[in-house]
């Protein structure tokens, strides 16, 4: 059976490995602000506790997607070139550092903890980095996308959870800022790739367009909190601050849903050359495809 | 060294797929995955038509980047350049498949045969070595070569020591054997043709060479 040498749909790493990204990055983020939190002296309890939730959820969803879940503990083998082994190590490590955190609520301990968030997102980003099978995901600058983004839904998350003061609230607006700019730099990256075509279109569908106006409108709403609290009228923004965060965490993991899910296409087979079938001495042309 | 390496004369292949079917003969690769494929690129517009068929499958990179991503150390290169996966090891998280340029690696889903509920007797001695939930590629016959170099045979030469693809193909357009073996049929038809390998910007090195042309004089 002949196949398509058109690039073809991944499948393989479906909404659950979607889930990793999105629980993963969220996670982090919100313990890397929980941290900045704690250095300031604000009661971090809960956003790490729900940090550290984020990420064991999304660790158990890509542990019920791997075919052979009871063999997880190979996952460790290979620290030397493999961004999926050094995730998992560093979680293994941000796991208890957070619930130190949690139990002592030293600034010192959730700051080592933020650490290994930072590491634990690097990682995940540098996953997608060196899959050189998928076009999209290979660019360099998925790196701060991915990172941008878990920075934003954390420190959106944290309006939720935490105390929307105006240093939060500027601290989740410069956050969303990074990730415009991150996904411009990533989009006009990918435009500028052959071999994307498919994933530019799955930027455009539906899914994807809500993502970026949940962006607008978070960012919208953020700004206007940090308005309302700069102003010292504070009726209303908390709910602005919380509506915000929402919908900026909810950008991040529609924006990574879609990358994941939807944007994932494997290289076409490129024959750069047509071969001198036939006739002897034809000399082979070259072709406008490849 | 030895550098053990695939030949497609894309002049030669006329597209009939015989390639896969001994392949999934030979391997009981379980329905939906193939690891030896050939593809059928049309180009052109009409009249100014081509066809070409182009055989594909594990490359058996150089430099693998399914071998560096791959968390478990399943994926490894062997010295003679063929690169495997331990069965055992392997825990199917499909990052592989991720990082294959080439489309070449599959993820063997729930233990299926071809046909019904009663495996095949290849069937049955692939499933019985747990291949269910792993991911699985061409593997260039290895256990073909390795028991033909222990018969002191020449992969490439002799059948009983040469991939099955390459036994089977009616046109003569599949080739193997030690690239670095100057006075070898590889390095001697590399030498006389032009030659691509696929996706080269990757610096994956490829160990498939395709054939599209004779040498210029």
């Amino acid at each position: 059976m002949s196949r398509s040498v058109a690039s073809l749909h991944q499948r393989n790493w479906d909404s659950r490995a979607a889930g990793n990204f999105i629980a993963g990055g969220t996670g982090s983020g919100l313990i890397v602000t929980a941290a900045l939190a704690a250095a300031a002296g604000e009661p971090v309890r809960s956003a790490l506790m729900m940090g550290l939730g984020c990420v064991v959820t999304g660790l158990s969803l890509v542990w019920l997607e791997i075919g052979k879940p009871w063999r997880a503990l190979n996952v460790f083998f290979h620290p030397h070139t493999s961004w999926m082994t050094r995730e998992a190590i560093v979680a293994g490590l941000l796991v208890p550092a957070a619930l130190i955190g949690v139990g002592t609520a030293d600034a010192t301990a959730v700051t080592f903890a933020a650490l290994l968030a930072c590491g634990f997102l690097y990682c995940q980003a540098r996953m997608l980095r060196v899959a050189q099978g998928v076009p999209a995901w290979r660019q360099a600058e998925v790196v701060p996308l991915i990172l941008a983004t878990g920075f934003a839904e954390g420190s959106g998350i944290f309006l939720l959870v935490g105390r929307a003061t105006t240093g939060w609230l500027t601290l989740a607006l410069f956050a969303c800022v990074l990730r415009q700019a991150a996904w411009h730099a990533y989009r006009a990256a990918l435009a500028g790739t052959p071999a994307a075509a498919r994933s530019l279109a799955a930027f455009e569908t539906i899914t994807a367009r809500r993502a970026r106006g949940a962006h607008l409108a978070g960012v919208v709403l953020i700004a206007l909190a940090l308005v309302v609290s700069i102003s010292g009228a504070r009726g209303v923004m908390p709910i602005l601050a919380g509506a915000g965060g929402a919908l900026a965490a909810l950008a991040g993991w529609g924006l990574k849903a879609v990358l994941i899910t939807r944007a994932g296409f494997t290289r076409a087979i490129a024959v750069p050359v047509i071969p001198a079938r036939g006739s002897r001495g034809m000399h082979a042309r070259q072709t406008s495809q490849s | 060294m030895t550098r053990y390496v695939m030949v497609a004369d894309l002049r030669r292949c006329v597209g009939c797929q015989t390639c896969t079917a001994a392949c999934k003969e030979g391997n009981a690769t379980p329905p939906g995955v193939q690891w030896r494929r050939v593809l059928d690129q049309e180009t052109g517009t009409y009249p100014q038509v081509n066809r070409v068929f182009v055989p594909v499958g594990c490359q058996h990179c150089a430099n693998p980047p399914c071998l560096e991503v791959c968390p478990s150390t399943a994926t490894r290169q062997r010295p003679d350049g063929i690169v495997t996966i331990d069965d055992s090891l392997c825990i199917g998280c499909s990052y592989c498949i991720m990082a294959c340029p080439y489309d070449a690696r599959s993820l063997v889903g729930e233990t299926d045969y071809a046909f019904g509920r009663t495996p095949t007797a290849a069937e049955a001695a692939r499933a019985g070595s747990g291949t269910a939930g792993i991911a699985t590629k061409c593997t260039f016959c290895a256990g073909r070569i390795d028991a033909g170099v222990a018969r002191g045979l020449v992969p490439g030469q002799d059948p009983d020591a040469t991939p099955l693809c390459v036994n089977n193909c009616i046109s003569g357009a599949l080739g193997f054997g030690d690239i670095d073996d100057p006075a070898g049929p590889v390095a001697a038809l590399l030498a006389e043709t032009q030659w691509f390998r696929m996706h080269e910007t990757e610096g994956t090195e490829p160990g498939f060479y395709y054939i599209w042309d004779k040498a210029p004089p």
